[in-house]
């Protein structure tokens, strides 16, 4: 009876989501404040069926309801209660469904807190979302029903991969949907100005929260996808350059870009043209990564069973969204001439460099990640494009960016000179200069690393003397703790997403210096790694709720000090007859000292152990930017405000002007 | 979405279960050297991976034949010359420059001179017109701008 | 809004470009799909470098308790008197066992099949061939998989056609199944039986 409930609510939620589109966009179009008005309701309708379909297959997936195909390919009575429920969207059909979902909440958001929009434009924003939401429910509809039935059910459902049993991995796919689908806001933002041939100031404070919050979100999903890789697979990697992680990198650049250049917009009336490209752009690359995945044409390891006529289905969404809005944009785009007028060396002429340079990443990105299979469609050459040639095509682009990454908030607005900014950052490169040779003096001529440290010093600094300026912190001190709070909190966010992409790079040019060592161990016996002296104790059996391990001791010492007992494991999970390996990680915040137990043989046992140098702040870095991206929402300018709050905002610009 | 692409790399064998100790050359340098030889080929079996980061039984062989040629004294580059004999193109995970791949490695020369020419066009395009006096419409437009923060 | 472009032509064709560019993407996008489904496009397969070319040099050591020949490079050097096909097994591999009943049909119609086991026992590689068939004319010991790496294999089974003049002229990686036979095998041994 619930699947049948949650069939049914699916199909409610499809009748509601096209009339959606169909009132928003004819009500806008006559300027029928009747039609019009019917938008919101409706998308709250939606939400709630689409709500409710949720629930359904969660519930499904809880009481373990065998007789649902989603739940016999993907669950298994014997799991614990928590990844019952995060299997929900652990699959093709209910990733699906969460990915609706989440298109359904903004949907509502638009609508219950867009009221301060101009009606047509919150119009034609729902009516694009209703027109998205209405594609992907018939895809699931047609092609990737969660609630088929299976008769006779089996005894059991057959999910019980134990790799995907982990609390980082349960939340990974929501945090990514919520940046994907975020896009989708901005995308249909772009899509009703496009339609109204008008984008000015307002335009860009109404899209820049949405870019900030998807950028956010995705921020965190990419972080934690990347950290459950380093701390699962048992060896230290942390990103590898898979067609599947750069479909969700691409997205993220082309945010990063967006929220940059809607500043422009918002400031200068500029850059109009670019900024509603970009916003189609972002969401066209999250579409992008979508069909990659589940479709089957990529040389990946990724296990989506490729179903041509899914493949098909989603091919043709994605035409008819990227295609449509690119089509609005070349017929449309005309009607929306510059206004703006700058200087090269400016605050604007720093973001148009920015977006240059990060447009420029994306694409090296882009055609490295599609280039192996258009080169094999079309010159029949098959070529691996892999991590040599990111690293080697990005560095030269990423080595400019950082450079102005730094620079660009010390420049005014309209017309700068770049000497006496520079001259504010004098310090700033004396750090950074005296990272790079420490990194230098310690571990000897290593350029990679020491190019890191510089570039890491170099933000962290940065964005401390970008809050040092704005403060006043060395022209007047005394008042400096006052004006800090009177900031507003996007002049913090800002600063701290720049320091929080330099943490990250610290961790990476951390993760440079890694060093790893493989050694047979027999009980008693130990080595010794970057100044660790690792004793193996011993090895013996330990049994889990629904495995079975062998779980080394290994005593951690550092000149004789007692630092830490570490224990890895392999289990062995009897039901799904697969064996996994458990690293043990006890970190320092320095360093992680990360040991893996590898196959028993002579009396003794295999252990790779690495020295991971400041690899959490990595994760950490990412995780400062995205609290900058939500400080810099929670920013009272950002908020699409009631003239009360404008007035007020007004204020507060002046005062950083 | 990784989640699925590790399902499976998982289910097809440990990721990465420890090779060897034996495997090492034991002279630190040449085994750095054959390490970095190794992170530029591809494993083949698992498909995305280099053969340093993957247990498969070919990589593990290939493993081998790098560490053993490095300590024969082979160049990096007969040693790569070696596996690209053997498994073509596919095998290097840095694809060689060639006429298939001009266009690859041109991406960043090309990504980013395409962007400057826009930008310069745009400079050029609003450096043209001399502003001319503004319309009524336009001076209440502008009005009306100024009004907002 | 009124601005003066000085060539609206180029503006409007530079916003045109996305659109081209999307549009360029998606057809390709859909050529792959039905490659797929007609298996002209396969993301997973690997070519070989060696079509063209003659086989590696290599010698390898009979299968124990075999009384067939073994095989060498010498033995497929041209001219030959017929195409041969040389095929890697091994008793551990389960496609192997799918492909079995194709390489028997083929040595009834007079086709040399040369078999290397690769990585195997030669107690079980006996026990294979004992219990499903011989198909193999020669048959070689490959127990440490250098030579397979010589001539570029990267799984069982993997089978090369060489032409009569000792030229590699197709490899397939993975069962020969019938259709595998009817639509490339079989022509290809025509061809080049000539």
């Amino acid at each position: 009876m619930i699947p049948e409930l949650g069939h049914f609510a699916l199909g409610l939620a499809l009748a509601l989501s096209l009339a959606m589109a169909g009132f928003g966009l004819v009500g806008a179009h006559r300027a029928e404040a009747r039609l019009m008005g019917l938008a919101p309701p409706l998308a709250m309708g939606a939400l709630l069926a689409v709500g409710m379909a949720f629930l359904c297959l969660v519930a499904s997936f809880m009481v373990n309801d065998t007789t649902v195909s989603a739940v016999v390919a993907n669950s298994h009575s014997l799991k614990p209660m928590l990844y019952k429920i995060s299997g929900t969207w652990g699959n093709h059909e209910g990733s699906m469904l969460l990915w609706v979902l989440i298109l359904a909440l903004c949907a509502g958001a638009v609508a219950g807190f867009g009221r301060n929009l101009p009606s047509a434009l919150q119009s034609r924003v729902l009516a694009v979302l209703g027109l998205i939401a209405a594609g992907f429910l018939a895809f699931i509809l047609g092609t990737s029903d969660p609630f088929g039935r299976v008769w006779p059910p089996p005894m059991d459902g057959n999910g019980l991969n134990p790799i995907l049993q982990d609390p980082g991995l349960a939340f990974h796919p929501p945090l990514l949907y919520l940046g994907y689908v975020g896009f989708a806001v901005t995308f249909a933002f772009a899509v009703a100005a496009l339609i109204e041939g008008r984008v000015d100031a307002a335009w860009g404070r109404w899209v820049r929260p949405w870019a900030l919050a998807a950028w956010s979100f995705l921020t965190l999903g990419i972080a934690l996808g990347s950290w459950w890789a380093y701390y699962e697979l048992g060896w230290g990697g942390y990103w590898f350059w898979d067609p599947v992680e750069n479909a969700s990198l691409l997205p993220w650049l082309a945010g990063c870009a967006l929220l940059h250049s809607a500043i422009v917009v918002e400031k200068r009336e500029a850059l109009k043209t670019w900024t509603v490209f970009l916003a189609l752009l972002a969401f066209a690359l999250s579409l992008l990564g979508t069909f990659l995945v589940r479709s089957g044409v990529l040389n990946s390891v990724h296990a989506f069973a490729s179903d041509p006529s899914r493949g098909v289905f989603i091919l043709a969404l994605l035409m008819l969204y990227v295609g449509g809005g690119f089509a609005l944009f070349a017929w449309r785009a005309q009607a929306m001439a510059p206004t703006g007028v700058f200087a090269p060396v400016s605050r604007e002429g720093a973001l148009v460099l920015n977006n240059l340079l990060l447009c420029s990443v994306a694409a090296v990105v882009l055609v490295g990640t599609l280039y192996p299979m258009f080169a094999d469609l079309v010159l029949g050459q098959k070529i691996s494009v892999g991590p040599p040639f990111f690293n080697t095509a990005t560095l030269p682009l990423a080595v400019p960016l950082v450079g102005a990454m730094a620079v660009g908030p010390f420049m005014p607005w309209k017309r700068a000179r770049l000497w006496p900014a520079l001259q504010k950052l004098w310090w700033v490169a004396l750090m950074a200069l005296a990272a790079a040779l420490l990194c230098l003096a310690l571990e000897g001529v290593r350029v990679g690393p020491a190019l890191g440290f510089f570039a890491a010093a170099w933000l962290i600094f940065g964005a401390a003397a970008d809050v040092a300026q704005r403060v006043g912190l060395f022209a007047r001190p005394k008042a400096a703790l006052g004006r800090a709070l009177a900031l507003p909190r996007a002049a913090w966010g800002g600063a701290l997403a720049h320091g929080g992409l330099g943490v990250t790079i610290l961790g990476l040019a951390g993760m440079g210096l890694a060093v790893d060592r493989l050694a047979l161990l027999k009980p008693g016996e130990s080595v010794e790694l970057a100044g660790y002296e690792y004793r193996l104790e011993g090895v013996a059996d330990a049994a889990g709720s629904n495995f079975a391990a062998r779980r080394a001791t290994v005593r951690v010492t550092r000149q004789g000090r007692e630092v830490v007992t570490l224990h890895p494991e392999k289990r062995s999970f009897p039901l799904a007859r697969m064996t996994t390996s458990e690293a043990a990680i006890h970190t320092t915040w320095l360093e992680d000292l990360y040991v893996v137990l590898g196959e028993e043989r002579e009396g003794g046992v295999v252990l790779r152990i690495h020295d991971n140098p400041l690899a959490p702040w990595i994760w950490l870095g990412a995780g400062i930017m995205a609290l900058g991206g939500g400080l810099s929402l929670s920013d009272r300018r950002t908020r699409v405000a009631a003239p009360a709050a404008k007035a007020a905002a007004k204020a507060a610009g002046t005062v950083r002007a | 979405m990784r989640r699925w692409l590790f399902a499976l790399l998982v289910a097809s064998g440990p990721a990465w279960a420890l090779s060897d100790p034996a495997e090492q050359l034991p002279d630190p340098a040449q085994e750095q050297r054959a390490r970095a030889l190794g992170r530029e080929l591809r494993c083949l079996v698992c498909q995305n991976q280099s053969i340093e980061d993957s247990d498969a039984e070919l990589a593990r062989d290939l493993r081998r034949i790098v560490r053993e040629q490095v300590a024969a004294g082979r160049s990096d580059g007969q040693v790569m010359a070696f596996l690209h004999d053997r498994y073509g193109d596919f095998v290097l995970l840095r694809p060689p420059v060639n006429a298939g791949t001009a266009l690859l490695w041109a991406t960043p020369v090309l990504a980013l001179g395409a962007g400057a020419l826009l930008v310069l066009g745009l400079r050029r395009r609003r450096a043209a017109p001399a502003p001319a006096a503004l319309t009524p419409a336009e001076q209440a437009r502008l009005a009306e701008l100024d009004r907002m923060p | 809004m009124s601005e003066a472009t000085p060539n609206p032509w180029r503006r409007r064709a530079l916003l045109g470009l996305p659109l081209l560019a999307a549009g360029g993407a998606g057809l390709g996008f859909w050529a792959m799909l039905r490659g797929l489904g007609t298996g002209s496009y396969d993301p997973h397969g690997v070519p070989s470098a060696l079509l063209g070319k003659a086989p590696p040099d290599f010698t390898l050591p009979p299968l124990a308790g075999s009384d067939l020949p073994t095989l060498a490079a010498a033995d497929l050097r041209g001219a030959l008197a017929r195409p041969v096909l040389v095929n890697f097994f091994a008793s551990w591999c389960v496609p192997c066992v799918i492909e079995h009943p194709q390489l028997m049909a083929l040595k009834r119609q007079g086709v040399p099949v040369f078999g290397i086991a690769y990585k195997d026992k030669a107690a079980d590689a006996l026990g294979f061939l004992a219990r499903r068939g011989n198909p193999y004319t020669r048959l070689a010991a490959d127990e440490p998989g250098r030579v397979a790496i010589d001539w570029g294999v990267y799984g069982v089974p993997e089978s090369y056609l060489i032409d009569r003049q000792g030229i590699i002229r197709w490899r397939w990686a993975g069962p020969i199944t019938e259709d595998t036979v009817a639509a490339d095998l079989g022509p290809l041994l025509r061809r080049y039986s000539a």
